[in-house]
């Protein structure tokens, strides 16, 4: 009867402790899940959001935008990483947006997670980032994505039924841009013709 | 049974403790070097300046091997003065590396940046060397331990100091404070705007 009440403790010890805020242990996005709900504000620039294909306010669900792939960079304008990483990225950009197979199927966007727009406004001019991006000031989005560290690099598909599952999800830089494409293409499944 | 009471307790109980990485959006950069505290206390000290006060005058060791004292800067700059807890600790690491981008807003501004923890200068000297080159000086206020922090009104009771920023004018006098909840970082907006206000 110890014993068993003992064990019964333990367990209601282990329950309570991962719930605890700030102790709860939080796995990354795993690929084949599909991606948590997402909301964001349509971007105030015509270009971006003509570039993401959306109307001319409000919010809008990355399901919503106009691509068979997203590729999401996780970062902040205070992560040294994502600063040196920076360059790479509108390299990948404008790798996608230079090959016609791949223009207007895969976009890229970025979230600031604990970035108010000011902060992402001075990334973004500061490294002169192409792609849109999108703050995350109070870290809401950054808590549906598991608290990731920062760069972190999630590709996901749009599917016709409104669904994105995610094929990629990674820490750290993407390294070599060309590899890295093609990992997201191969990944993706996405099909050779337009 | 015991072996099985053992296993229950460190998946629930330790496992959890170690994975824990925080909601902080900590840099990759850092990997698993930085120690997180937990949430702390917001606030731990009692402030012995308020704006309107002469700052007082310091001199402390940069990590660059020179000597800065605040006063070498009256009449020429304005100061930020940056107080951050710790070293490789969570916040602390990914507040800075932001300053960094914004020496051109400094420099508009007539602008310096002190940064200063209590931490030794080879503690300081490997931690900012993770965060690329900093423009801006880091200086150790670590003997006498947090005399300057202390001269402030912010070092905490577990000898670490408070994460706050002081603005002082040209002619010394301090412009505005903000002794910031120590588990979050202080907005870059609202130092912009006190020193556009200075500017104008």
């Amino acid at each position: 009867m110890k014993r068993l009440l003992l064990f019964f403790m333990a367990t209601v010890l282990c329950v309570f402790t991962s719930y605890l805020p700030g102790v709860a242990a939080k796995s990354s996005p795993s690929t084949g899940d599909g991606l948590h709900e997402i909301t964001l504000t349509v971007p105030s620039e015509l270009s971006e959001r003509s570039y993401l294909g959306l109307p001319s306010s409000g919010v809008f669900k990355v399901h919503e935008i106009e691509a068979e792939i997203v590729i999401i960079e996780i970062f902040s304008m205070y992560c040294p990483h994502c600063q040196r990483e920076a360059p790479r990225v509108n390299r990948l950009y404008r790798e996608i947006e230079g090959n016609p197979l791949l223009r207007g199927r895969i976009k890229l966007i970025g979230i600031g997670v604990g970035n108010s727009s000011y902060e992402v406004g001075i990334f973004k001019k500061k490294y002169d980032i192409p792609f849109p991006l999108f703050p995350d000031k109070d870290f809401s989005i950054h808590e549906i994505l598991k608290e990731v560290r920062t760069p972190y690099f999630m590709g996901i598909t749009i599917d016709n039924d409104g669904t994105c599952p995610v094929f990629y999800s990674k820490p750290g830089g993407i390294g070599d841009t060309d590899q890295f494409l093609q990992t997201i293409v191969r990944l993706s499944g996405l099909s050779r013709d337009k | 049974m015991k072996k099985y009471l053992f296993l229950v307790f460190f998946s629930g109980l330790v496992v959890p403790l170690f994975l824990y990485t925080g909601a902080y959006g900590l840099s990759d950069v850092f990997q698993k070097n930085i120690y997180n505290p937990g949430k702390l206390k917001p606030t731990d000290s009692h402030l012995k300046v308020a704006t309107g006060d002469r700052a007082p005058d310091f001199t402390l060791p940069a990590i660059s091997g020179e000597e800065i004292s605040l006063s070498r800067y009256s009449g020429e700059k304005n100061v930020v003065i940056s107080f951050v807890p710790a070293a490789w600790t969570p916040v602390c690491s990914d507040q800075w590396p932001g300053y960094n981008l914004v020496k051109d807003i400094f420099d508009e501004n007539d602008s310096i940046l002190l940064g200063i923890t209590v931490d030794s200068i080879p503690t300081l000297f490997s931690w900012t060397n993770q965060m690329g080159t900093l423009w801006f000086p880091v200086l150790s206020d670590f003997w006498p331990h947090g005399k300057v922090a202390q001269s402030f009104g912010v070092l905490r009771t577990d000898g670490t100091a408070e994460r706050a920023i002081f603005i002082i004018d040209k002619g010394g006098i301090i412009r505005y404070i903000d002794v910031h909840d120590i588990n979050r970082r202080p907005s870059l907006e609202s130092i912009v705007r006190e020193l556009e206000k200075l500017g104008r």
